[in-house]
């Protein structure tokens, strides 16, 4: 057919010896159409990345296409030399990435990075150059895009930066957009903007995309065909409809079905206890110290009062500045507040100095985001986790026997114990991080974006995890979270937070059903596919 | 604007620094034994207790400590940094006449060290585990490990003694009494051993920190942008990634300017260059206290400006860098 933009046919990407797997992706046919966004999805290693690097040419060292082809404009992009590929990148191929921030070259302005894509591939002057460079900018829809033009990549938002980088892209009308979870690194506002620029960019352009996701709320958003890949392999591919609705293959079912719900699932209601955790007017500000002048400075809590009983799971929701990781490192005495109080289990705790706090210290723990970041990479399993009940005064034998018998709680196998944290995957490293703050006994949990670094199956697996842990041993859950979708499943109540302060506050079901406050329902608006998980819920078994 | 204002804020921190100097000077001479009237008493030969004592009125040594320390401080701040007995002269012109020599070798090694350095270490990381990159590795260990008197010895023993190509020391050649372009020439033919004995070091070091932060950049995702855009790989490794991987080594450098003068004594030495290093040498050796002083003062004044002249290069060159 005359409209097929890129022809990848049997495609294979060999891994370099002592990799995981011989070949990042195998056999891999993926056929794109104009005006068509085509989503390659799959979870962190299924090789959708460089799948999408191999047709730029742009494979790391050490990595190559050793089979098939992918044809565009009649060249076969595989075989193409160097310079032949120069001239598609850029000109008849463009490609945005995940994170804006470090795309773009820190020491250059927006608008020179920009012209310089038309510098190398078209004979216009200076001038004419940097016309255009504004016009690309106001199309993507930036306020002032002269100003923009101007300033350095660390002067613009997130969002901003990602609107640059589409416009750098787009710049000479490329027939191919490849896009590399370019949303993922933003909150989850912007990312309803961004998605919603690329697709309105795409239609009146008739450009085809190849979007690479991992999020099948992205998928129901934006695209018209979707091709699943599963550890190299493409094991399902068929318009957008049709692989949601009817998934064939067992590994798109599953992982389907691992895609959290826009719904307040059944459970039973948690008892409301006593208070064991309570923020009073908690305020804390950052000053920017300057030698002339008065700094500028940043609320990062403006008085946040908030109370978790026993037994209970409170969400914190919001987007990045919000305040909801420093409200909770506040709550847990890991930051110290100007004002205000922090009451832990009836103990005043805002201002004790840090050696009387370790009594305190035991009755509450956190568990981080980055699994990989918050292990000690030289410690063995055991000692991780019996590291702490040792420095409260264990004799390290009972300590070892503690650890090992939270292993099995957590769901690993006891042998795990001796072994290093880089043996372990990111869900399994996960479950560890749950061992080791279960491990002083805690009443109270502090979990911070636990599952955001997780792929989606593995995800659903540690939220049932956790919830499963609190209900058992009636512990409170304070859980910081970005995504409403894993909020709902996990929290009896949610906090919405914004600018440093709560705006809402409410049972999750009322916050659901009919949220109050203006920007809890944009909030929800944004949450990709919306629309499509609440027919998925409405339609799922109860 | 802004970055005019950091700047200022920077140059508002070293003023305090180059205050600390002084203080320190002043308080190094009051802990010397004996004070300056019965040095000159004893060196003039007839050191009556009058005549000390009429000294010590004459040069305010009798007055209390604090009205002193001002003097000194009111002093040092008009480029009157007392006076040397030894050499007849006021310290200051002493250095000054010294300075520009030194402030010639310095800058000159400094310079070429950074530069070809820079280069030498964009050019091993490109040509990556090839025959290059080894023999650039291979060559600046060795570099890195030779020490600096030595290089200077066998330097003027090959090129000088041997081969009779370059003048063994000295800043040039006065006899020949050479002026205008032929007299730099002759400075510069004097200043080539020198130079490279001095920088030969800092060569090596830079070359390596700048391989080392290239290889970093080249990973860096705005490295994979500029080749999605179809830009030609020179042009990568010019136009994005040498200003980038350029910043660590240029705070470094900063960092090292003391250092630089310090291997300047030993060189000067060697190669009988009349600038700092050789007079502090000679200061040194006839204890003459005063002198010393100054020429601490002027160098770690020195080491404030250079340093203020890498920070000012820094926010031109890194526009996040702001107050």
């Amino acid at each position: 057919m005359s409209d097929v933009v890129l022809d990848i046919a049997n495609l294979t990407i060999g891994l370099p010896p002592g990799a995981d797997r011989a070949a990042a992706v195998q056999g891999m046919n993926l056929m794109l159409r104009a005006g068509e966004v085509t989503c390659l999805v799959g979870e962190s290693g299924s090789g959708k990345s460089l799948a999408a690097r191999a047709v730029l040419g742009l494979l790391p060292p050490r990595v190559g296409v050793t089979a098939g082809s992918i044809m565009f404009e009649g060249q076969d992009l595989t075989k193409a030399t160097p310079a032949q590929l120069a001239k598609i990148r850029g000109a008849r191929i463009g490609m945005i990435f995940q994170e804006p921030m470090t795309a773009l070259n820190p020491l250059h302005s927006i608008g020179r990075q920009i012209e310089e894509v038309l510098s190398i591939h078209t004979s216009l002057d200076r001038r004419a150059r940097r016309e255009k460079v504004v016009a690309l900018l106001a199309d993507v829809h930036l306020p002032e895009p002269a100003r923009i033009a101007r300033s350095f990549p660390h002067q613009l938002s997130g969002g901003q930066r990602q609107r640059a980088m589409i416009a750098m892209a787009l710049a000479l009308d490329p027939k191919l957009l490849i896009a590399d979870e370019p949303t993922t690194a933003l909150d989850v506002t912007t990312q309803a903007q961004i998605l919603h620029l690329i697709h309105e960019l795409q239609r009146s352009h008739g450009t085809a995309v190849l979007f690479i996701t991992h999020d099948f709320g992205v998928v129901a958003d934006i695209a018209d065909q979707v091709a699943v890949l599963q550890r190299g392999v493409l094991v399902e591919a068929g318009p957008r409809d049709a692989v949601l609705n009817d998934p064939q293959h067992a590994y798109t079912q599953a992982l389907l079905a691992a895609v959290p719900r826009l719904v307040v699932p059944q459970r039973a209601p948690t008892e409301p206890g006593i208070v064991m955790l309570e923020s009073i007017k908690a305020r804390k500000e950052y000053r920017q110290r300057s030698l002339f002048g008065r700094g500028r400075s940043t609320v990062a809590l403006d008085a946040v009062s908030v109370t978790l009983r026993r037994g209970e799971t409170l969400g914190l929701v919001g987007e990045s500045g919000s305040g909801k990781s420093t409200l909770a490192r506040a709550m847990t005495r890991l930051l110290t507040i100007d004002s205000g109080d922090i009451v832990l289990d009836g103990d005043e705790i805002t201002r004790i100095p840090q050696r009387l706090m370790r009594p305190h210290r035991q009755k509450i723990q956190m568990i981080f985001q980055d699994p990989y970041a918050s292990l000690n990479p030289r410690q063995r399993i055991v000692d991780v986790i019996a590291e702490g009940p040792i420095i409260h005064g264990l004799p390290p034998a009972e300590a070892e026997a503690r650890a090992r018998e939270l292993l099995g709680l957590v769901g690993l196998d006891p042998s795990a114990a001796d072994r290093y944290p880089h043996e372990f995957s990111g869900g399994q490293r996960q479950r560890i991080g749950i061992a080791r703050a279960l491990a002083l006994r805690p009443q109270v949990l502090v979990a911070d974006e636990p599952v955001s670094a997780l792929d989606v199956s593995v995800q659903a697996q540690v939220l049932a995890l956790l919830a499963d842990i609190k209900a058992r041993l009636q512990l409170s859950l304070l859980f910081v979270t970005h995504d409403l979708r894993v909020a709902l499943q996990i929290c009896d109540r949610i906090a919405v937070m914004r600018h440093g302060a709560i705006v809402e506050l409410a049972d999750t079901a009322d916050i659901y059903h009919s949220p109050q406050h203006p920007y809890t329902k944009a909030l929800f608006a944004a949450v990709p596919g919306a629309a499509w998980l609440q027919k998925e819920a409405a339609h799922a078994p109860p | 604007m802004r970055r005019w204002r950091y700047f200022g804020y920077r140059l508002a921190f070293a003023l305090p620094v180059v205050f600390g100097i002084l203080v320190l000077n002043f308080f190094l001479i009051q802990l010397a034994p004996g004070d300056a009237a019965s040095v000159l008493a004893g060196e003039s030969g007839a050191a009556s207790p009058e005549y000390t004592a009429m000294l010590r009125e004459k040069f305010g040594l009798d007055r209390p400590l604090l009205e002193q320390f001002w003097a000194y401080i009111g002093n040092a701040l008009q480029f009157n940094l007392g006076y040397s007995f030894r050499n007849d002269s006021p310290v200051f012109e002493l250095i000054l006449a010294r300075l520009g020599p030194t402030l010639l070798l310095m800058l000159t090694a400094f310079g070429a060290a950074l530069t070809l350095g820079t280069a030498l270490g964009v050019l091993a990381a490109v040509a990556r585990n090839s025959w290059r990159d080894a023999l650039i590795s291979v060559v600046t260990l060795i570099c890195y490990a030779t020490p600096v008197f030595w290089l200077g010895l066998m330097l003027i023993v090959v090129f000088s003694v041997n081969l009779n190509w370059l003048p063994t020391s000295g800043f040039e050649n006065i006899a020949e009494g050479y002026e205008g372009w032929e007299r730099w020439v002759d400075i510069g033919r004097h200043l080539i051993m020198p130079g490279t004995a001095l920088g030969l070091f800092y060569l090596a070091l830079y070359t390596r920190v700048m391989r080392a932060s290239m290889l970093e950049q080249t990973g860096m995702d705005y490295v994979t942008t500029a080749r999605a855009k179809g830009q030609t790989e020179r042009k990568i490794v010019f136009g994005h990634m040498l200003r980038n991987a350029f910043l660590p080594v240029l705070t470094m450098a900063g960092v090292q300017a003391g250092n630089l003068i310090g291997g300047s004594v030993v060189v000067e030495t060697v190669f009988g260059w009349p600038g700092l290093g050789t007079l502090a040498f000679n200061a040194l050796q006839s204890r003459d206290l005063n002198l010393l002083l100054g020429i601490f003062f002027i160098s770690a004044s020195l080491v404030v400006i250079i340093n203020l002249v890498v920070e000012l290069l820094t926010i031109t060159l890194d526009p996040r860098i702001q107050a």
